[in-house]
């Protein structure tokens, strides 16, 4: 079954285009990682995906739905340091947003039974009544993981989920991350995801994906690395 | 006493609730800047209303509501230059009743009561009014307090939700113009920015969840509201400055809470 499938995708922004002719297929339950330098178009294409942009040319299917029909199936993280953590908001009011709908003004209990279910999957219910600026990092990007579950989403998106985190805490996310069973895109700067049980891999920079294909083993496949990734890798250790 | 301050003190109250919803999203949406640009800008609906002799608050109600109606737009259009672009629309208000206000024939003392207010002048229609506007706040917040708090932490997620955070954030402008109208007369556009903050900003560091910096920020401000009145009829000084001192001396003892 077609989780998500892109098409002939075009995308300008200031009459320079970000990307072009994009094309790959993500079946239901697989795990993408989208790669790339900053500034390469990986969030840009996330946010096409989510429909927050309009492509130029081409289109993007969810299970079968453009982005915005599909929105009540997809789970959003973004990253943990796009927000302002003063708020007074506990951990729980913040995964409890996930269950907020159209037309739905306050939680039932049903809702409230849901983010406690997830909080006690993720390991995290002993944070339940904390305020957010009294948690790690790390903590903060698995109640947004949290958040994302509890709407109880196909397809799971999230936006650089390690960065600006401790090398503990990525573990424990990409951990968290391989162990979901749903249909998952990750985008990352970081190449350590490739180390992960990943279906697919998109390369992203200046305009085109380099590589879309079946289950890699990256450490041991010398050759995507030499010639599919060789520029992206050249300074990193292509072993990894 | 009782007599000469009982209108003051339930202005107070009324100003207090609408102080505790509306300013504490104005503290966690850091919409600050935008506020005072619409208290500012409101100077332009009290200049109309004294040239063409109809109602102030009418006057300045529908005003204010075009205002935030059009920083909702400069906000959500151009987010990279909003700040320039309030600015724009905070002077643009008050050159607008500037101008009024000198086509006016006569020496508009009123206009200057709106400038610094006067809390100790509020009368009964402007009680009536304050309670209107606490009523639709109050109704406002039970519905949308959900809405609300996820629109102050992440409005992108709230769209994904399928709730449109773009109209929502131009209602939550709207309620904001219909307090500082209602507040106005009582506070006055110069002051109105620090009693909106000061309690809420205070409220904020005393509490993890925003229900309870609303309660919080709506007894604080009352608490200063009623404490400016009994001190300006004891030492015969105008209320709303004494008002802004206690509060921002409350303020500065809050700072040092970690």
């Amino acid at each position: 079954m077609k989780a998500v499938e892109v098409k002939n995708l075009y995308f300008k922004y200031n009459k320079e285009w970000i990307l072009e002719n994009i094309n790959f297929i993500l079946n239901d339950k697989e795990f993408l990682a989208i790669i790339g330098p900053n500034g390469g178009g990986k969030t840009t294409l996330l946010k096409l995906i989510l429909g927050f942009l309009k492509p130029n040319k081409g289109e993007i299917k969810i299970y079968g739905k453009f982005p915005k029909q599909a929105r009540k199936i997809i789970g959003y993280v973004p990253q943990h340091i796009s927000f302002s953590i003063d708020i007074p908001i506990t951990v729980f009011d913040i995964v409890l947003q996930g269950r907020l709908k159209k037309g739905k003004f306050f939680y039932s209990k049903i809702d409230k039974q849901k983010a406690t279910e997830v909080l006690e999957k993720l390991h995290i219910y002993y944070l339940k009544d904390k305020r957010i600026k009294d948690l790690s990092g790390g903590e903060r990007q698995k109640v947004l993981i949290a958040r994302a579950l509890v709407s109880e989403p196909k397809l799971l998106i999230m936006d650089e989920p390690t960065s600006a985190i401790d090398p503990r805490g990525q573990t424990e996310i990409l951990d968290l991350i391989e162990s979901l069973n749903v249909t998952r895109i990750v985008v990352s700067h970081d190449i350590k995801i490739l180390l992960r049980k990943v279906d697919k891999i998109a390369y992203i920079h200046k305009k085109a994906i380099f590589h879309e294909g079946p289950k890699l083993n990256i450490p041991k496949d010398k050759h995507f690395c030499e010639i599919e990734l060789i520029n992206f890798l050249k300074d990193e250790n292509c072993g990894i | 006493m009782w007599d000469l301050i009982n209108y003051p003190i339930y202005a107070s109250i009324l100003i207090g609730i609408a102080i505790a919803v509306i300013g504490s999203l104005i503290v966690i949406n850091k919409t600050t800047a935008i506020t005072g640009s619409i208290a500012h800008g409101s100077f332009g609906g009290i200049g109309l209303a004294l040239y063409f002799g109809i109602s102030v608050i009418l006057s300045a109600s529908l005003f204010t509501a075009v205002l935030a109606i059009i920083l909702a737009f400069i906000t959500i259009k151009f987010p990279h230059r909003q700040d320039s672009l309030i600015g724009v629309i905070w002077a643009l208000g008050m050159s607008i009743g500037i101008i009024f206000l000198s086509l006016t024939p006569g020496y508009q003392s009123d206009a200057l009561s709106y400038l610094f207010g006067n809390i100790l002048l509020v009368g009964k229609k402007d009680l009536i009014f304050m309670g209107t506007i606490d009523l639709v706040i109050l109704i406002s917040i039970i519905f949308l307090y959900n809405r609300f708090l996820a629109m102050s932490y992440d409005k992108e997620f709230l769209t994904l939700r399928g709730i449109n955070a773009n109209y929502l954030y131009t209602y939550f402008l709207i309620l904001t113009s219909l307090t500082i109208v209602m507040s106005v007369r009582a506070i006055g556009i110069i002051l109105i920015l620090a009693l909106f903050t000061i309690p809420s900003l205070i409220a904020e560091k005393w509490t993890k969840k925003f229900f309870y910096m609303m309660i919080i920020s709506g007894i604080l401000g009352t608490v200063f509201m009623a404490g400016g009145i009994i001190i300006s009829f004891y030492y015969d000084i105008s209320a709303t400055p004494a008002i802004v001192i206690i509060a921002s001396v409350f303020l500065l003892i809050s700072l040092f809470k970690k």
